[in-house]
């Protein structure tokens, strides 16, 4: 059965969710993961959203956004953006997922400002809650397609905190929450070193290799002792994306 | 309600059960166009999509920009798309926000081209994030100077905006962030019901409308339906923010239209998809602009162009009434 970069990309990313997790879901391709994750191995996780909206089970049709109506009927509370942010800075929520439009080694975000802020070259949209999910979350992870000029050695800006410059930076600048944990790409899952905190490529997706990750990466890459190919994509993981996403507009 | 009743009509000091408090009973009800025209003064700080991507005043927008109004400061969580089409409108001096653009879609293309190359105008920027903009509003509806928190420590954000202060905890000595109060001169809330006083309903998502409400000096309040006052008063927990706090009341059916609103219609995602196309120049953006908000002389005027046949595809049809509460008393 053939798939798409990113129809991995959500299977993967499911994976990271634990079972009776409290997780925080966003938009896009995480929106699908939680589903999946729900119907698969994580039954008991619960998903926040930052509208307001703590649900058990995802909304029975995909909505595009958090904030469509099937997202909030059926929830099991529908409250503020304050109230959910509490939950996060309280320590509760286990994981979190971020995008964003750059990311560097160790696995800080920028999604605010290509170039210097002051004159930038590109604006970006900004935090959202990206940069409060990865200074809170106990654990973060990051989604994005992989292409070179957006893996950079250091990033522009830092919108949501990664491990900074990494090992022990998060403690000294008075980051709670853990940091990245994982970083799935459409080529490959990176996982960050205990130790310095860097991001090591971890697995390699169908049809890519160490070589070809690498030649999409910014930085000096580093591999896993273990690397290996990404688990495929099972056919009953495949039909769940597909009839959460039916006509492909987030996966194809 | 008999004491209330007594007050109807008029603005007066009244006596309810004993203690002396003043009720406003007055009708705020009013014309978007005379709303926006007497609230929102040029250079005015207005705080609008606080639903996030749902209620999102597009109408009050729509009029903002038929009034060309300027130098505008406008607050928002995030903005999907209203805030992009204010500052290719030239209506914005200023964002405040975590988040604008489209987010369908992906960027948006007038504040790129307004941040990036000052067009129309350049615009400052004061970026914030989701909790750290809410938090701001929180510490503005309390009348508190800021809030401390844990977010956004070793952010660029912290460097950009200089609002943010880094400081220190006096009891445990750990970094913190310190979020100034934000106080909007308007808060714009889209809600489902309202009485002509600006007692109002909100329910589905409220994101920082209730924050927003109770922060800003004034509330323009656009709803779907106009209800008697005792409706909205059987459930007074629901009510969003004083009416004290409310300054214009307007009826506004699918107000918040291309965004959603519960219990009443979905989420338009197609125009979303295709603003993002049409907007990517200037001149498809003049263009667009020209079609569905100069070229009109109101919301009607929109909705007519949008057509009934959107208009049906979008109302909710399955209802979801939810359980009345007793409220009993005696």
């Amino acid at each position: 059965m053939t798939y798409t970069d990113r129809e991995l990309m959500v299977i993967a990313a499911a994976r990271e969710i634990g079972d009776g997790e409290l997780i925080f879901v966003g938009m896009r391709l995480p929106l699908l993961a939680f589903a999946l994750a729900k119907r698969t191995h994580a039954p008991r996780a619960l998903g926040l959203f930052e509208n307001g909206v703590v649900r058990e089970s995802p909304a029975p049709e995909t909505p595009f956004t958090m904030s469509d109506p099937p997202n909030i009927a059926g929830a099991l509370w529908s409250t503020t953006t304050g109230n959910i942010m509490a939950l996060l800075q309280q320590g509760l929520v286990d994981m979190g997922f971020i995008g964003g439009a750059e990311v560097d080694r160790y696995g800080n975000l920028n999604t605010s400002y290509i170039g210097d802020w002051r004159r930038p070259k590109v604006k970006l949209p900004g935090s959202g809650g990206g940069g409060d999910i990865a200074s809170l979350a106990k654990r973060f992870v990051i989604i994005m397609p992989q292409e070179k000029h957006r893996f950079r050695e250091r990033v522009d800006y830092i919108t949501s905190p990664g491990h900074g410059d990494g090992r022990d930076w998060r403690r000294k600048v008075g980051l709670r929450g853990g940091g990245p944990s994982a970083l799935i790409t459409t080529l490959g899952v990176f996982r960050f070193h205990p130790d310095t905190k860097e991001a090591h490529l971890a697995s390699f997706h169908p049809g890519q290799s160490v070589e070809s990750v690498r030649a999409q990466t910014g930085w000096d890459l580093k591999v896993a002792a273990d690397v290996g190919p990404t688990p495929e994509a099972t056919h009953a993981e495949l039909e769940i994306v597909r009839s959460c996403d039916p006509q492909g507009f987030w996966t194809r | 309600m008999p004491t209330n009743q007594n007050c109807q009509g008029a603005s007066a000091n009244c006596v309810v059960g004993g203690t002396r408090s003043i009720v406003r009973a007055v009708s705020k009800l009013t014309s978007l166009r005379d709303a926006i025209a007497r609230f929102v003064p040029d250079g005015a700080s207005v705080c609008l999509g606080t639903g996030l991507e749902a209620v999102i005043p597009f109408a009050a927008g729509h009029e903002i920009i038929r009034q060309g109004k300027r130098d505008l400061t406008l607050i928002g969580p995030i903005s999907d798309m209203l805030f992009d089409q204010l500052i290719g409108a030239g209506c914005c001096r200023k964002v405040v926000a975590a988040w604008v653009g489209n987010v369908i879609a992906g960027l948006g293309h007038n504040y790129r081209r307004a941040a990036e190359r000052g067009v129309p105008h350049p615009i400052e920027v004061e970026d914030h994030s989701n909790f750290t903009l809410a938090l701001g509003l929180l510490a503005g509806s309390l009348g508190a100077p800021y809030i401390p928190t844990r977010s956004l420590l070793g952010t660029g954000i912290l460097e950009s905006n200089r609002s943010l202060k880094l400081a220190t905890d006096p009891w445990s000595g750990e970094p913190v962030v310190l979020v100034p109060a934000i106080v909007p001169d308007v808060s714009i809330v889209h809600v489902q019901r309202s009485d002509a006083e600006g007692n109002c309903h909100l329910w589905g998502t409220l994101g920082v409308s209730r924050e927003a409400a109770l922060a800003a000096r004034a509330v323009i309040v656009i709803a779907e339906e106009i209800r008697p006052r005792e409706q909205i008063l059987a459930d007074p927990n629901l009510v969003l923010v004083p009416s004290l706090k409310v300054a214009a009341v307007v009826h506004e059916p699918w107000g918040a239209l291309p965004s959603p609103c519960q219990g009443f219609y979905g989420r338009d995602h197609d125009f979303f998809m295709r603003y993002h196309e049409e907007s990517r120049s200037v001149e498809g953006f003049r263009a667009w602009l020209d079609k569905w908000v100069l070229g009109v002389p109101d919301w009607k005027g929109f909705l007519d162009l949008l057509g009934t046949e959107t208009l049906e595809r979008l109302r909710v049809r399955e209802h979801r009434p939810s359980e009345p509460l007793d409220y009993g008393a005696g």
